[in-house]
């Protein structure tokens, strides 16, 4: 008898013991070559949750709790992942797509059942401009269009380039990053010496190379992932032809001065983020709290990939802001949410109406930091030797 | 830029044919091959990079040890993936030598990482400026040990009594037992021999390529194809083959543009072949009733 009535008196102060949390889903690699990009995103948003639910949580004390799966950087994974996470978990509010090909796949899920997705990574221009008339995906991250535009503007900047010439690696993402170039190219009035593209797996790119040299190129857009970006700085080592190399973020993903060799730190590379130099307010804050929670983290280099750390903490501040603005965690009120954010101090920037019905992505080429490899960490460029 | 891209495909070149030249070993002896060339290749390069760098041996006895435990590796896929089905007259070798490729490459992702990392070595970094064009000492030394290698299988096959004898058996294997000559074992030797190789080949890609346990997939497929273009039954044609392919290739490349390099150089194959099916260097094989 006894024991019946503590179990009901149990039963009956569960409810008050903590109102149900609400589920933050994430789906990226977690497993495999880009693990350390999954952790990046992992301890960006655990460190924004655990910032906010110090702060009493959201929608009136609510706390925030983080359910994570493995998408193995495949698109068939990643939605049984995301399916599992919208309607199984009930997450409020999907995180993922490290890789575009799996963010590309999620998207139909998001929009078709009315749940937001936010993507913290991928950089595929049409996973934020998907055509959708009810657009449920939002960007925390770089835009390969965008990155397109500023890889031009950089090169002209600071190397007073003329004739790039463009080595792309042969797949979708480097077809993407073709079409932006090209646009960027010609939006300018400018010209490029040339396209090439190279294998994910080809060991010589001597020949594409020596073609673009041949057509007068005097710097490289190099666009892929760290493995085949450092064939392509070892073949131009083998050719001792040293242009300028301007990059998309790829060479970041990895160990990449081990895999390219010393001229690896001619690789002029995209990131949004760097816990490098002066730090804001924000910066600082997040850098110790990182430090605190994870005890591998002994000062910012050992916060990599930055960019997965930093875009995943403002998108998740965000999206707290954005779900306190809808007042419930309904995927309607959520994306609504979004678009009323006026203004919120971050570690990236200042976001000031970040998010509109046009306006998807946070954040813009303006945003965008350089970045080359010194020794083993991402630096900003010139701040080493 | 015609030499640069020469000087790549000869390195390139020579690696397909050493690659092929595993295919044409075994082919000979059992007319079976291990379709899997390409794992043993990334064996070669991820063993002596073990040895190499994670273990901290210098590089000569790493690489040798990586090649003995290449064939071992060659031994055991003529045990489980050739030998139960090759004895019984089945073709499931095919299958089983795909199969046990996959479990290799798995098995290396699983213990050596999905991580690619790279295999320096000091002095394969050295250059030097041959008639305006730029060459390092690794792609002189890839084609040199290539051929070097092919050299020593022409020597083995003809000039020593294992060799003789393996021939033999590449002649008529009934006659060859018939003789005292130990089959089975000179199949054996052929299999170690075929991924050895490869192993070299793996090991001397390494610090041109990365390591990882992908590294011998198209590598292999593109070694099939020099095999079948040397006539499979030719040592020097198959290595020569493997030039041909190498240089080509690049020579597209550099000359027409990667967006061409693949679809160019395969059609070349099938062309080739379906104007000598025997391949470029091949012979007709004579079938006696």
């Amino acid at each position: 008898m006894k024991r019946l009535f503590i179990t009901l008196a149990l039963a009956a102060a569960l409810p008050a013991f903590g109102q149900e949390t609400i589920k933050i889903g994430l789906v990226t690699a977690l497993s495999g070559q880009s693990a350390r990009a999954g952790e990046a995103l992992t301890r960006g948003l655990q460190v924004a949750i655990d910032e906010i639910n110090a702060k009493g949580g959201v929608l009136n004390g609510r706390k925030i709790e983080l359910v994570r799966r493995d998408d193995e950087a495949t698109p068939a994974k990643g939605v049984i992942a995301a399916r599992e996470l919208y309607f199984k978990e009930k997450v409020a509010v999907l995180f993922g797509g490290l890789d575009s090909p799996v963010a590309l796949a999620i998207v139909p899920i998001a929009n078709e059942n009315k749940l937001p997705f936010m993507d913290p990574w991928a950089a595929g221009t049409p996973i934020t401009k998907n055509g959708a008339k009810d657009n449920y995906v939002f960007r925390v991250s770089a835009v390969d269009e965008l990155v397109d535009k500023a890889m031009l503007q950089y090169a002209q900047k600071t190397f007073n380039a003329k004739n790039c010439g463009m080595i792309l690696v042969n797949n979708p993402w480097g077809e993407s990053n073709e079409k932006g170039l090209r646009a960027a190219v010609s939006e300018k009035g400018a010209k490029a010496a040339g396209i090439e593209k190279f294998e994910p797996n080809d060991i010589d790119v001597v020949p594409q190379l020596s073609r673009l040299k041949s057509q007068g190129a005097d710097c490289l857009f190099l666009v892929g992932n760290v493995g085949p970006s450092s064939q392509v700085v070892k073949s131009l080592d083998r050719m001792g032809w040293m242009p300028p190399i301007v990059s998309h973020w790829g060479p970041a993903g990895g160990r990449f001065t081990e895999l390219a060799g010393p001229s690896a730190k001619n690789v002029h590379f995209v990131q949004t983020y760097s816990f490098f130099g002066r730090q804001s307010a924000v910066g600082d804050k997040v850098l110790k709290a990182l430090m605190a929670k994870y005890p591998d983290v002994k000062g910012a280099g050992d916060v990599t990939p930055a960019v997965g750390v930093a875009n995943a903490y403002d998108a998740m501040m965000l999206t707290a802001l954005a779900i306190e603005k809808a007042g419930s965690t309904s995927g309607t009120a959520i994306r609504d949410g979004y678009y009323k954010i006026d203004r919120y101090d971050g570690l990236i920037k200042t976001y000031t109406k970040p998010f509109g019905p046009q306006q998807h992505d946070a954040l813009n080429e303006n945003d965008y930091v350089w970045a080359q490899f010194i020794d083993n960490q991402i630096v900003p460029v010139g701040m080493k030797q | 830029m015609i030499g640069s891209a020469l000087i790549s495909g000869l390195g390139l070149g020579s690696m397909y044919g050493l690659l092929a030249l595993g295919f044409y070993v075994t082919y000979a002896v059992s007319s079976t091959v291990n379709f899997a060339q390409g794992s043993s290749m990334m064996l070669g390069a991820v063993f002596a990079y073990t040895f190499s760098v994670r273990l901290g041996w210098p590089f000569v006895p790493a690489a040798a040890m990586a090649l003995v435990l290449c064939a071992v590796y060659g031994l055991l896929v003529e045990l489980l993936a050739v030998r139960p089905f090759a004895s019984r007259g089945s073709n499931a070798w095919l299958m089983a030598t795909v199969a046990l490729g996959i479990i290799a490459d798995n098995t290396v992702l699983f213990t050596f990482g999905k991580e690619p990392r790279g295999f320096a070595l000091p002095w394969a970094a050295a250059s030097t400026n041959v008639l305006g064009v730029h060459v390092s000492a690794l792609q002189v030394s890839i084609p040199v040990a290539g051929l070097a290698l092919a050299a020593i299988l022409h020597w083995f096959s003809r000039k020593t009594k294992h060799g003789k004898a393996m021939l033999a058996v590449v002649q008529n294997a009934d006659a060859a037992r018939l003789m005292g000559i130990n089959v089975p074992l000179a199949i054996m030797a052929a299999y170690a021999m075929s991924t050895v190789f490869a192993g070299a080949a793996g090991i001397m890609i390494a610090p041109l390529a990365n390591v990882h346990s992908d590294l011998g997939t198209v590598f292999g497929l593109k070694a099939f194809a020099v095999a079948i273009l040397g006539g499979i039954t030719s040592a020097w044609g198959v290595m020569l083959a493997g030039l041909i392919f190498g240089i080509v290739e690049s020579l597209i490349t550099a000359l027409l543009g990667s967006a061409y390099t693949q679809i160019l150089t395969f059609t070349l194959v099938i062309v080739a072949l379906a104007l000598m099916p025997h391949g470029l260097f091949g012979r007709a094989e004579l079938k006696k009733v």
